[in-house]
């Protein structure tokens, strides 16, 4: 029994220290996103930047700004990337191959962090702190900043589509929220010995006599706002399993509690923003409890190890390190996979088949579970507005939530929120199995490998960012095609919530009446955690069962 | 609401999205600023001063002493390294390159019903119980599987355990001898639930040379 029992002290302990922050970090949260005033700083930054902070910008450009930032952010980061040999700390690496560079930055700048490299050996430390790292910073906040707007659609009426300022969003979610909390993270991590300098890689002779480099780089810095900001690209290749990135068991209680912080605290601010609490509650409960079912699940099955190769070791420890065991391993690889954080403790793909399955399917709900930075309590209101749909039709009244009505419109850009991520995800599958340089990519054959391939398409197309890391995808057919696959999955998205917004912002309120279906009650969050399940289920049973349940099953 | 921004007719939204791009770039480049550089350097100074054995990587000399400098470290106390010779308590099998090169940390990525990785496995517990003199079904599966680093530090406690008699024939020492060094070098789980029990091979193996020396 003392397996179970740690694992669930564990879990108990990250579940308690989130239940504590959780309201205070939400309400600070939901006071940065509506305060008139600037700090004294960010007037300096916006006079700098030359941008104006308060000019209430409609959907469509507010849209723009957020496309022309990212856009901007590629170029940059594409430009470090080919150019990382002529950068200071460049520690004597190659720049990177033209579709390497764009994968990266398309995957930092979506807040995938898919990583087609190993940090140690293709990444210089110039590179990796003042491009990826600003990245994580910036791309979590723009998750935020169009949860913000979509929340100001719901909270004003009769406006001509105005939803915030951009800018303003980006920068205060940057300077108020995540850069103190990051600063903080980064050195109780160093505390733990995660390691913070700026030297190279030097060569030591070890104890029995033998050469091993030691590492350098600001690792510390990054590590924090990899978790906090739901990023999850890893200083090195083997990223949180990497004792130099998480060296002790608290540490990685640590991290896990970052990954999960912002999202989990972020309804509260939404409940706020929307002016009743009680739907924030109601979203938090679906949230966890989706989260908690796949934390379950996945412990279960690493604990029990299933399958041949565990059942023949005694245990599921391949790809898993003995500080953290399997449980802890588990933890992680649930709470990853659910907030397309998408950083590894253990490797995927040395999961059981039933973990590796529970992994894969907590990205395909479509990360809302609790979601990425922002990004997962947008969908999860995608999938309410669902769910408050089909009510609709079973009682024949016409659908609302928060005041406003789900027209013909407002269902339709829902509609299509919904199949961007599955199109990406099966497309982008099809076409790998279906040609050479695709299957190429397999370290293992048969189900296995499906299962690495689907996995692949499933964490670029939601953003996640983890994978089943035998596939070898460094090659110009993978780079170029998640590329697209990661951009696909982000953006369009992104500007199909925008555009809810806006029509949310110009709606009038609707009075709540006796034919309204209460969005708080229990009741609800049952409908809600259905339709996430039966969503996803109907589009993604068949390509499930080709890969991790036939696998489970022999 | 407040003052709007000039509302950009479809005809010119080229040119509005190539001024938003501008602006991006100019935002960008502050907050490199910020993020980038001030960040970084800060968390790095106030590390040097405050952590700084864990900031230069918790580096160990000879003798086992804390050192910050590279010249006078035989290693990590985060990181394994490879200890092949019978005299040494030997760390999990490695799938980082050779065997723990730093420079290429990363797992098998063997699945669960991998043939090749059940090979291994079954190669593995013979060599561990031939080289320990024990039985094949005693052999922990930390022992059979490679970590998903490579550099995985630590090994379970039964398997330091197991390897006590060999290490204490091979260097001349007391089987209590060496066993109190695994237990003094044994580390329980954090807080009592976080993680699991474990021993730190470069620890347990410098207090071994440093007791034979």
């Amino acid at each position: 029994m003392s397996a179970e029992w740690t694992a669930i002290g564990q879990i108990g302990i990250v579940v308690l220290v989130l239940a504590v922050a959780h309201r205070p970090l939400g309400d600070y949260m939901f006071r940065v996103l509506t305060s008139p005033k600037h700090l004294a700083v960010e007037r300096v930054g916006y006079r700098v930047m030359r941008v104006d902070p308060d000019a209430e910008q409609r959907w469509s450009t507010y849209l723009l700004s957020l496309l022309g930032f990212s856009l901007a952010s590629v170029l940059v980061l594409f430009g470090l990337g080919r150019l990382q040999d002529r950068l200071p700390l460049d520690l004597g690496m190659a720049p990177l191959d033209p579709a390497g560079a764009w994968n990266t930055a398309v995957s930092f700048v979506t807040n995938t962090n898919w990583q087609w490299y190993s940090g140690e050996a293709a990444a210089g430390h110039l590179f990796q702190m003042a491009g990826l790292a600003v990245q994580n910073f910036v791309s979590a906040a723009v998750g935020i900043s169009v949860l913000a707007a979509l929340a100001r659609g719901f909270a004003r009426h009769g406006t001509d589509s105005r939803v915030g300022n951009f800018w303003a969003d980006l920068v205060r979610v940057t300077v108020r929220v995540l850069l103190p909390l990051a600063f903080a993270a980064a050195l109780v991590l160093v505390a733990g010995g995660v390691i913070q300098n700026l030297s190279a890689h030097t060569e030591i002779t070890t104890l029995a006599g033998g050469t091993q480099s030691v590492l350098g780089g600001p690792v510390a810095s990054q590590e924090a706002i990899k978790e906090l900001g739901t990023n999850g690209g890893g200083f090195f290749n083997a990223n949180s399993a990497h004792p130099f990135e998480n060296p002790t068991p608290w540490t990685n209680a640590l991290e896990v509690v970052l990954l999960l912080l912002i999202p989990f605290s972020l309804p509260r601010t939404f409940g706020r923003m929307v002016g009743d609490r009680r739907q924030g509650w109601a979203i938090l409960a679906a949230m966890a409890t989706l989260w908690v079912a796949a934390v379950g699940l996945l412990t279960w099955a690493e604990l029990a190890g299933p399958g041949l190769v565990p059942a023949a070791a005694g245990g599921a420890m391949e790809g898993k390190e003995v500080r953290f065991g399997e449980a802890a391993s588990a933890l992680f690889a649930a709470s990853t996979t659910m907030t397309s954080t998408g950083a590894v403790n253990s490797m995927h793909d040395s999961l059981t088949a039933q973990g590796g399955g529970v992994a894969l399917v907590g990205m395909l709900l479509g990360e809302v579970s609790p979601g990425g930075v922002g990004s997962g309590l947008y969908g999860m209101v995608v999938l309410i507005v669902v769910a408050v749909f089909l009510a609709g039709l079973m009682v024949g009244r016409t659908p609302e939530y928060l005041g406003k009505k789900i027209g013909r419109q407002e269902i339709t850009l829902v509609a299509l929120y919904i199949l961007t991520m599955p199109a990406v995800v099966l497309i982008g599958a099809a076409i790998a199995v279906s040609v050479p340089a695709g299957l190429a990519g397999q370290l293992q054959g048969g189900p296995h490998g499906l299962s690495e391939i689907v996995y692949a398409f499933a964490s670029a197309g939601n953003n996640n960012g983890s994978a089943f890391a035998g596939l070898s995808v460094g090659t110009p057919f993978y780079n170029t095609l998640l590329g697209l696959a990661m951009l696909v999955g982000r953006f369009v998205p992104i500007a199909l919530v925008l555009a809810l917004a806006g029509r949310f912002a110009s709606q009038r309120k609707v009075p709540e009446g006796a034919g309204t279906l209460p969005t708080h009650t229990p009741l609800f969050v049952g409908l809600l955690v259905t339709v996430t399940l039966v969503v996803v289920g109907l589009t993604f049973v068949p390509v499930l069962s080709l890969g991790p349940v036939v696998e489970s099953l022999s | 609401m407040t003052t709007a921004r000039p509302h950009y007719s479809s005809g010119s939204d080229t040119v509005a999205f190539v001024r938003q791009t501008w602006a991006g770039l100019r935002v960008l480049l502050v907050l490199t600023v910020l993020l980038g550089f001030a960040y970084p350097l800060a968390v790095t100074g106030v590390a040097k001063v405050v952590f700084p054995w864990q900031s230069n990587g918790s580096l160990v000399s000879s003798t086992g002493e804390r050192v910050t400098s590279r010249d006078d470290a035989v290693g990590s106390l985060l990181i394994g390294q490879a200890f092949d010779g019978p005299e040494w308590f030997h760390p999990r099998p490695s799938a980082a390159g050779d065997g723990y090169d730093t420079l290429a940390s990363a797992g098998s990525n063997l699945g669960p019903l991998n043939e090749d990785l059940l090979a291994a496995v079954e190669e593995r517990r013979t060599a561990v119980a031939d080289a320990e003199g024990i039985e094949r079904a005693d052999v922990p599966v930390d022992a059979l599987t490679a970590s998903g680093s490579g550099l995985d530090p630590d090994i379970s406690p039964a398997y330091a355990r197991l390897q006590v008699a060999r290490v204490a024939r091979e260097r001349g020492l007391s089987q209590d001898e060496v066993r109190a060094l695994v237990d003094d070098a044994t580390v329980g789980r954090d807080l009592g639930v976080l993680g699991e029990p474990r021993v730190n091979v470069l620890r347990l193996n410098l207090a071994l040379q440093t007791m034979g020396s």
